[in-house]
């Protein structure tokens, strides 16, 4: 939306900065998207301020998912911690798993196998493809492309095949464990996957020619939702939003975890940081992900062990300590702040989901001066996850 | 923009001609995985009811239940895990852990049903269609939440403990400790099959927190010999502990020992006197005989006030645990030490006293409210084969008290012991010993009536028997001591081909061409001892009521007689945890009827 150089219609502003507003005036409309509504990226509200069909101001509302994870924690032991922590982030569960399971080995100092680090990667990497994929499905949606989302779902849940008979469930796999992961590979693993990889690439070739190639949708988002990339460490902006911005942020490269070092990838950036270029890095980033899963399984080892030797997990205690683990999940950089005090239970854990800084500040920055149909696109486009933002 | 921008998103359409991808029948057409997470199967014969699920399950989804089929027993709850669907998050974190492998997950993840109670079940009893699934989670091979290996306990070389009567097992150290007691995983089977209901699991969470007063605290609740407990207990404990069905259970015995050798034995003094009470009740006891059965009678009591007078045949108290068990298994100074614990209670023992000859059993009535008769098994049997009349054919029992009592007796360069069970093993092991001192060589031949496999010694005492150079030979019976010149030159004995008959009852069945003599200057019997009641004197011999040799008692250790209890071997077999367990009882009945009438004033 371009910029209106006659502001009259427009609210003025108090000395402190913020908007004044005079809703008895008759000219603004408060609005509510959310937190029941189809144009909203999962359990959240913006509370809009319109002005004819115009944004003047939005104030997030979060909290309608609050289930108090990180509380819930510091009550249950460290194994028991294992099985609620992918519940922070249903789309992607598994940075959770991850997350959690390295920062207790840290501070229990213990050796995960090799070939657990493979397997690690493996799943991270099928997480983000299914992320993306149920992004794009979403960002097209915002737009009235309904049959995107058809397709993504469809090889979505091929994949979620894939994390059923590796991990034993569908959507909170539990698999990654304090200590490594809980079994290999199955037999015939790597052909049914490859076969789910073509089917997604040729669905992504599909989906390029439908939604990038598409007059509709380059005149709705090329342009809507610019970040400057001078406001991306501002406002904690990572992942592919930053790297949109022309900032080549990852945390796959920037602080190597699990086997991303001896793996041939290249960050994938754009240019425009608008809502098309988000998307397309996205598409991209998922194309390298199937490249990234070609190459776990090419040189992954075949035997050895996958878990490191527990102690006995119902008394586990461990010692004095803090740590920070993070990793690049399909948002940004997720990571979890652990503490802990020599006993059974840890003494606090802190969860950085990338949303908490997209949806809230950010969001409220890019809402304004925006036109009300292109709000849910513009949220999409972000990519937040509501239940990261409420540990 | 372009124009292939307006017509490309058209290719869409190429997905008319396309099959659906849906799965037309997903409720039939669509099976769990292989490793799904499912609903449960519990395998419930294989399954201990040690609730180690519901101790690590993070919903409490799981509560252990009274099963109506399966009956308590040593080693089993009884209980088994009912699941509420309502709150399973179906991590199978409860499979993971599971100590025997019983619990598993099915494939099967459909289920619709109108009433929410059905989705609470017991998995093995409530029968499903799923239970007999052969896919499904299982834990995967080598998975394992818990320790299941023992860590090793030092004991000394056979060369190094052959001829000497120095302890041989070296006890944990800290280090050592910790790790064996982190295997614990606090489910209280132990417990129940402990005699004593020892507290295992709270005393072996001492050990991880390095708690250890408390812990001495926690063996004195329930066992004032934890020093000779911790060393020769028959630890039936470890034979329900949960962690044997997957691996080596919990080496209990050894983490008691351990906490008791932490603390100083002033310390463990006061801990043990905590709560005493000081004030005389005025009320007496006397008991018979400083075994296990009466000094933990003469500790309660003690502790509770009331005035106890031990009288003790032997010259030091301590009964088998000093007369029987040698002092490579249990040192004497560890036994004084527990003994001392109890004597410092205010207990008076009067060694070298013996019951009937220095002071007469009405004697004891009148000067006292109540009698423990709580002596030992001190006499042998014979085998009665021919020969078995000789000066040189003795029981072990007599042996192993002379030996204690530091008799210097010539061992012949050969011997022959008869007897399968742990006092055999005693006395061939300890006059091992006596040989390699006195001839720098063993020649101790063991013959017992059962197969290897069926004797009734530990297997680690027949293990370390033969590194210690005894040679063992099992299913051989005695036939006769052979005599020349009134001197035993050796033991004929013929092969047993069965100890029991059909019924079971003992019957041995011989193979009478199989015959073997064995060289042997001494000739031990070790086949079983008996009690001497003579002291006893005839009239109170015939008031007492009989059952086979034994005085009849009730679950409160009562003989007919309302002023006399009994306790110990020689009521109620067969080792020192049961005597402990014998003695608090007896200690606690007495207390009760002495709270309900004053004291007699004397």
């Amino acid at each position: 939306m371009a910029y209106q150089a006659d502001r009259s219609q427009y609210p003025s502003r108090r000395p402190d900065g913020s908007l004044d507003i005079d809703l008895s005036s008759g000219k603004y409309l408060k609005l509510w998207q959310g937190p029941q509504h189809p144009g909203i990226t999962g359990n959240m509200s913006v509370e809009l301020t319109v002005c004819g069909d115009e944004v003047v101001e939005g104030k997030t509302h979060v909290g309608y998912l609050h289930r108090g994870f990180e509380k819930l924690m510091e009550r249950r032991t460290f194994i028991q911690c294992f099985p609620i922590v992918c519940r922070i982030c249903v789309p992607e569960p598994d940075f959770n798993e991850y997350c959690y399971a390295a920062a207790v080995e840290e501070l229990a100092g213990l050796e995960v196998p090799e070939r657990a680090d493979w397997i690690r990667t493996l799943i991270l990497e099928m997480g983000r493809i299914n992320s993306y994929l149920m992004y794009l499905g979403g960002q097209a949606g915002a737009l009235g492309q309904g049959v995107i989302g058809q397709w993504t779902t469809y090889v979505r849940d091929l994949m979620l095949d894939r994390f059923e008979e590796l991990s034993g469930a569908r959507i909170y796999h539990m698999f990654i464990m304090p200590g490594g992961v809980r079994d290999g590979l199955p037999d015939g693993f790597d052909q049914r996957m490859e076969e789910t990889l073509r089917e997604i690439e040729s669905t992504l070739a599909d989906v390029k020619d439908v939604m990038f190639q598409n007059a509709v949708f380059k005149k709705r988002t090329v342009g809507l939702g610019y970040i400057d990339p001078a406001i991306v460490d501002q406002y904690g902006v990572t992942g592919p939003t930053a790297r949109a911005a022309g900032v080549a942020k990852d945390v796959r490269r920037d602080q190597p975890y699990l086997v991303y070092p001896e793996l041939d990838f290249e960050p994938v950036v754009g240019q425009d940081s608008d809502v098309f270029t988000r998307a397309d890095v996205r598409r991209r980033d998922l194309l390298m992900s199937v490249d990234l899963i070609r190459q776990i399984l090419a040189r992954m080892p075949r035997s050895g062990a996958v878990m490191a030797p527990l102690p006995n997990v119902l008394h586990w205690k461990i010692p004095f300590g803090e740590t920070y683990i993070c990793g690049e999940c399909s948002r940004g950089e997720y990571g979890y702040y652990l503490v802990t005090d020599g006993s059974g239970y840890p003494r606090r854990v802190n969860v950085r989901g990338p949303s908490y800084t997209h949806a809230m500040a950010l969001l409220e920055r890019l809402i304004v001066n925006c036109n009300i149909s292109d709000v849910a696109a513009l949220m999409v486009s972000l990519h937040t996850y509501p239940p990261e933002i409420e540990r | 923009m372009s124009l292939s921008d307006v017509l490309s998103p058209f290719s869409a359409w190429k997905n008319l001609f396309r099959d659906p991808v849906t799965i037309p029948d997903p409720l039939n057409d669509r099976p769990g995985a292989p490793r799904y997470r499912g609903f449960h199967q519990n395998d419930v014969e294989k399954c201990i009811g040690c609730g180690t699920c519901e101790a690590i399950c993070q919903n409490a989804a799981i509560d252990m239940v009274a099963v109506a089929e399966i009956a308590t027993k040593p080693g089993d709850s009884g209980l088994r895990p009912r699941i509420d669907y309502g709150r399973c998050c179906w991590c199978a974190l409860c499979v993971d852990v599971c100590m025997t492998s019983s619990l598993s997950m099915s494939n099967e993840y459909k289920w619709v049903d109108h009433d929410p109670e059905v989705f609470r079940f017991t998995p093995g009893v409530d029968l499903k269609h799923w239970d007999s699934a052969e896919l499904g989670y299982r834990r995967p091979e080598g998975h394992r939440l818990t320790g299941n290996e023992r860590v090793d306990m030092g004991e000394l070389e056979p060369e190094a403990r052959a001829d000497s009567f120095v302890e041989i097992v070296a006890g944990y150290d800290l280090e050592q400790a910790k790790l064996e007691a982190d295997r614990c995983v606090s489910c209280g089977l132990c417990v129940a099959t402990c005699p004593t209901h020892m507290a295992v699991p709270e005393y072996i969470a001492t050990i991880r927190d390095g708690a250890y007063e408390q812990g001495v605290r926690l063996l004195y609740q329930t066992n004032p010999f934890s020093n000779v407990c911790g060393r020769v207990c028959t630890h039936r404990c470890e034979t329900s502990c949960a962690a044997r069905h997957e691996g080596d259970p919990i080496a209990i015995r050894w983490l008691k020992r351990h906490i008791i050798d932490q603390v100083p034995h002033d310390r463990i003094k006061q801990i043990a006197a905590e709560g005493r009470v000081s004030e005389p009740s005025g009320h007496q006891v006397a008991i018979i005989g400083a075994g296990p059965a009466g000094l933990t009678a003469a500790f309660d009591l003690a502790k509770a006030g009331h005035g106890v007078t031990v009288f003790e045949a032997q010259p030091a108290p301590g009964g088998m645990m000093r007369y029987g068990i040698p002092e490579y298994r249990l040192p004497y100074d560890k036994l004084d030490e527990d003994i001392d614990v109890i004597r410092s209670m205010g207990v008076e023992i009067r060694c070298s006293t013996r019951v009937g000859e220095d002071i007469s059993i009405d004697q004891l009535r009148a000067q006292h409210d109540s009698v423990l008769l709580a002596i030992g098994l001190h006499q042998g049997r014979s085998t009665r084969i021919p020969g078995s009349e000789h000066r040189d054919v003795v029981s072990a029992v007599e042996l192993l008290r002379r030996i204690t009592l530091g008799e210097r007796f010539e061992v012949p360069e050969t011997l022959a012991v008869i007897g399968g069970g742990n006092v055999a093993m005693d006395i061939a092991r300890s006059l091992a010993r006596m040989q390699r001192q006195q001839h720098g060589k063993v020649g101790v031949t063991l013959v017992a009536l059962e197969a290897e496999d069926l004797m009734l010694a530990d297997r680690e005492e027949i293990d370390e028997a033969r590194e210690e150079g005894v040679v063992i030979i099992p299913s051989r019976g005695p036939r006769q001591c052979v005599i020349e010149r009134d001197a035993v030159i050796g033991l004929e004995t013929v092969h047993c081909i069965s100890v029991f008959d059909e019924q079971g009852r003992f019957a041995p069945n011989y193979d009478d061409s199989d015959i073997q003599l064995h060289d042997a200057g001494l000739i031990v019997e070790a086949i079983g001892q008996a009690a001497d009641h003579a002291f006893l004197g005839e009239p109170l011999t015939e008031a007492l009521e009989w059952e086979r040799n034994r005085i009849r008692i009730d679950a409160d250790g009562r003989t007919s007689e309302p002023w006399l209890w009994a306790a110990g071997d020689a009521v109620q077999g067969p080792d020192v945890i049961t005597a402990v367990a014998a003695g608090h009882r007896i200690a606690a009945s007495m207390m009760a009827i002495f709270a309900g009438k004053p004291a007699a004033t004397r």
